[in-house]
């Protein structure tokens, strides 16, 4: 049963069997900037990206984007850039994969964030959300979506992050701006 | 109700469009031949062979293969046609097979469209012959008929093309060969370099579906590019009977399953046992090739993984020392001492958490590298692997050959086979110098220089024996001569090329003739004509050891060995230099790209490569012969052997 999470809350990823959930997908999707044809039409492509950022105790220690889809460990890994969107009915245009058995042991929080690499805000961006799939099986967990953006061209979406044994999956949707998650750095801090 | 003709035996074909399946253990070549009302094949226009693969009526493969489907309609096929034979015979290639008798007894069957056999004849009681005439199909008042013939000839398949009265004989039979090399140019696995795919981004939990364990071989191009398949043949072909009881099982199939036969993959909770050939690909070589690299990757990134931990541990104990060092409070008493004691057992149990991480890896890891490396061909497994003592000269080269092992500090003794695809895009260099990391436990220069010229030897004879007989030379130049006792086993062989070239005139000669043969090839591809070169040109794939560079060469001879570093392995020559850096140090800057250009590999273990992902440093080791093994010499005699019989 997936949960429509607003912003601020936090859902166990613990399975309600007991057992703890192995592989999560956080996916993004967003619908494309209408076309008119293929000519001429100056079509303004709307490209966001979707970041995940690993934190060791506050400290950034691996981040994957487009430019690093797979981190270091393997352990995160992104699936690959989408420039363009896609048709907005609630598939994910991109997705990164987190293998949380093989998240290093001093990584405690992964930030996951989207921003707008060609710079509209997501005023501009209809039907955006991110979401969180459990992996094995292909169950939503979580969705979470990117309203009310306003003038902002980023948004730090989610946390998961270490909880006893198991992980916790935290929506943040704190506004931000920026054009990669470099520029966010500041911005994700005081939400750790 | 299937007949199963003897031969000599005839059977009513009701039907015009049928397909003629044949099945043999190894690749063959499969044709047809129409004769007229005097059973006479009036020309070489009459035959469906490989290079000409359709005619009205009749469609036949391209290639040899250990399967076939011929097309047959009767019912198109020219009505002066009165017999239509098809015809099996063992390619001409190099290490290929020269007589039936080595192999279990072909079938050729008719099967009509809806899959139902009409009639089948396995071919028993061959022997020295290599080109069969399997089946006739015969008008008679009217009506199409199928005999069981199973005429052979020794001679091949001009002896058989020239019984059919067909005057263009010889021509035919070489145009045939011809056209079946091309076929397995073809299908030699084309570049896929899909090395940094994620074996299991989400899976590690629900265990490998095992892909590898699916018989891919099914069709008859898998099988045959399997190593399973020409990789152990002498335990197969030994255990045959030639022309034995009737096998109806597909000959290939018990070939398909891997080499260590594990039972069905455990479902079970837990990391599943590993299984070789567990990663995609289309043979057995490249699902091989694809799972060492994986389990490459995946060391690397495990040992990222353990140490960003340790790192972090370490720089957090530091910062806390500091505050508590800054903290007056802190100088003197307990609190200070617990406040130390307790950062200090923080960064332990970060440490322990990360290693016992690591092990967990390294467990699984260890556990994959038990039941592949037993099950790798020979290119790829180390020297005192029993495969080789199994080593056949294979009838097509391997995906990769392995150049050395790999490991971490924090992996041993777990090692990497280190894969290189063929054919090598860039040459080798093994470094005879001492490495400027000595430690006192290296050998001096002299036995360096040993190590590192018996090092290229093993490469070069692991080469020699990856490819088919004949497809690969060996040259080596030897300035001073100085390596004559590692070159022994190259030497006693007999599997050079050529005597070693000593002297300048030897370095130079020597240089000349790979750079005209670099020069022509190049003019013929750019040309656009690659069948235009001189007939006399030798195109198998080169490898030029070169002792002591840059001993006994020239300004012309550097200039011309970075000519065939830069050009010659789009040329089919490579080049292995055992070279220390240091002698060549009068030429300046003017070799850094010789030596930037060349893969370095040490004659002992040295940290000096890096994966792709990651960075890190793996220290490499050369494969040797364990001590006191003959087992190159053994290897190498096969090659020779191989070849004299080609020529």
């Amino acid at each position: 049963m997936s949960v429509n999470m607003t912003k601020g809350q936090a859902i166990s990823l613990e399975k309600k069997d007991g057992g703890s959930l192995s592989a999560v997908r956080m996916g993004l999707g967003w619908k494309a900037a209408p076309r008119r044809g293929l000519f001429g039409s100056r079509t303004r492509e709307i490209d966001l990206d979707a970041s995940a950022v690993l934190f060791a105790d506050k400290q950034p220690v691996d981040v994957v984007f487009f430019r690093h889809l797979v981190s270091d460990d393997g352990s995160v890994r992104h699936t690959g850039d989408n420039l363009v969107g896609g048709a907005g009915q609630g598939g994910d245009d991109e997705a990164i994969l987190v293998d949380l058995a093989r998240i290093p042991v001093h990584i405690d929080q992964i930030v996951f964030t989207v921003n707008s690499f060609t710079g509209q805000t997501f005023q501009e961006v209809q039907n955006a959300f991110c979401r969180l799939v459990d992996e094995t099986n292909g169950q939503e967990l979580a969705r979470y979506t990117l309203d009310g953006g306003g003038e902002y061209t980023a948004q730090i979406m989610a946390k998961v992050h270490r909880s006893g044994p198991g992980w916790t999956m935290t929506a943040l949707g704190v506004p931000a701006k920026g054009r990669t998650f470099q520029d966010l750095v500041p911005t994700i801090l005081p939400v750790l | 109700m299937a007949a199963e003709l003897m031969r000599g035996q005839n059977h009513p074909l009701s039907r015009n469009r049928i397909e003629i399946r044949i099945s043999a253990d190894v690749p063959v070549v499969a044709g047809v031949t129409l004769a007229d009302e005097n059973g006479q094949v009036r020309g070489a226009d009459r035959v469906a062979h490989p290079g000409s693969p359709a005619l009205p009526g009749i469609e036949v493969s391209r290639q040899a293969a250990a399967e076939h489907r011929l097309a047959v309609d009767l019912g198109t096929v020219s009505a002066a046609v009165h017999r239509v034979s098809v015809l099996i015979a063992l390619p001409t290639t190099p290490g290929g097979l020269l007589r039936f008798g080595a192999v279990a007894a072909p079938r050729a069957a008719v099967v009509g469209l809806d899959g139902t056999e009409v009639a089948g004849y396995t071919l028993t009681g061959l022997d020295a012959e290599s080109a069969v005439v399997a089946l006739e199909l015969y008008r008679r008042q009217g009506a199409w008929k199928i005999r069981a013939v199973g005429q052979g000839y020794a001679e091949g398949l001009t002896a058989l093309f020239t019984d059919q009265g067909l005057p263009e004989a010889a021509e035919l039979a070489g145009g045939i060969e011809e056209a079946v090399a091309r076929g397995m140019a073809r299908s030699v696995p084309a570049g896929t370099t899909q090395t940094d795919r994620s074996r299991r981004t989400a899976a590690s939990v629900a265990g490998p579906d095992l892909p590898g364990t699916a018989p891919a071989a099914d069709s008859a191009y898998d099988a045959r590019t399997s190593p399973a398949a020409s990789g152990t043949p002498a335990a197969a072909q030994g255990s045959t009977p030639t022309g034995g009881p009737v096998d109806y099982t597909h000959p290939k199939r018990h070939q398909a399953s891997p080499p260590t036969a594990p039972a069905a993959p455990a479902p079970a909770e837990g990391p599943a046992s590993p299984v070789a050939g567990d990663a995609v690909g289309w043979s057995m070589d490249e699902r091989l090739y694809n799972q060492v690299w994986g389990m490459f990757e995946d060391l690397a990134r495990s040992t990222a993984a353990y140490r960003s931990a340790v790192d972090f541990a370490e720089s957090r104990m530091e910062k806390e020392l500091d505050q508590v060092l800054s903290d007056p409070r802190n100088r003197l008493g307990a609190t200070g001492d617990a406040a130390r004691d307790a950062a200090r057992a923080r960064q332990a149990q970060l440490a322990d958490q990360a290693r016992a991480a690591l092990d967990r890896d390294l467990a699984q890891l260890t556990a994959e590298s038990e039941v592949v490396e037993p099950a790798l061909p020979p290119a790829y497994a180390r020297w005192d692997n029993p495969v080789w003592h199994g080593y056949r000269v294979p009838t097509e080269p391997p995906m990769a050959v392995r150049l050395g092992d790999l490991h971490l500090p924090e992996s041993a003794p777990l090692r990497i086979p280190m894969l290189v695809r063929l054919p090598l895009e860039r040459g080798l260099w093994i470094d005879s110098g001492l490495a400027p990391t000595a430690d006192g436990a290296f050998p001096d220069a002299g036995e360096l220089r040993h190590l590192a010229l018996q090092t290229a030897v093993a490469l070069a004879a692991r080469l020699l024996a990856a490819h088919p007989a004949g497809e690969f030379g060996v040259q080596v130049i030897d300035p001073a001569g100085a390596g004559a006792s590692a070159l022994a086993p190259l030497m006693g062989a007999g599997v050079l090329t050529a005597p070693p070239a000593t002297g300048a005139a030897g370095v130079a000669e020597a240089l000349g003739r790979l750079t005209e043969r670099v020069d022509l090839v190049q003019m013929a591809v750019r040309g656009g004509a690659s069948d235009a070169l001189p007939p006399g040109l030798d195109t198998s794939r080169q490898l030029l050891i070169v002792n002591d560079f840059p001993h006994g060469f020239d300004d012309r001879a550097v200039t011309q060995l970075r000519y065939l570093a830069d050009e010659g392995p789009d040329a089919g020559v490579h080049l292995l230099l055992v070279a220390d850096r240091e002698d060549a140090v009068a030429y300046g800057p003017l070799l850094d790209p010789l030596w930037r250009s060349l893969m370095r590999l040490t004659p002992v273990a040295d940290d000096h490569l890096a994966d792709p992902w990651v960075g890190h440093a793996w220290t490499y080791e050369p494969c040797l012969a364990p001590a006191g093994s003959h087992v190159l010499q053994q290897v190498l005699t096969q090659v020779a052997i191989a070849r004299t019989k080609r020529m």
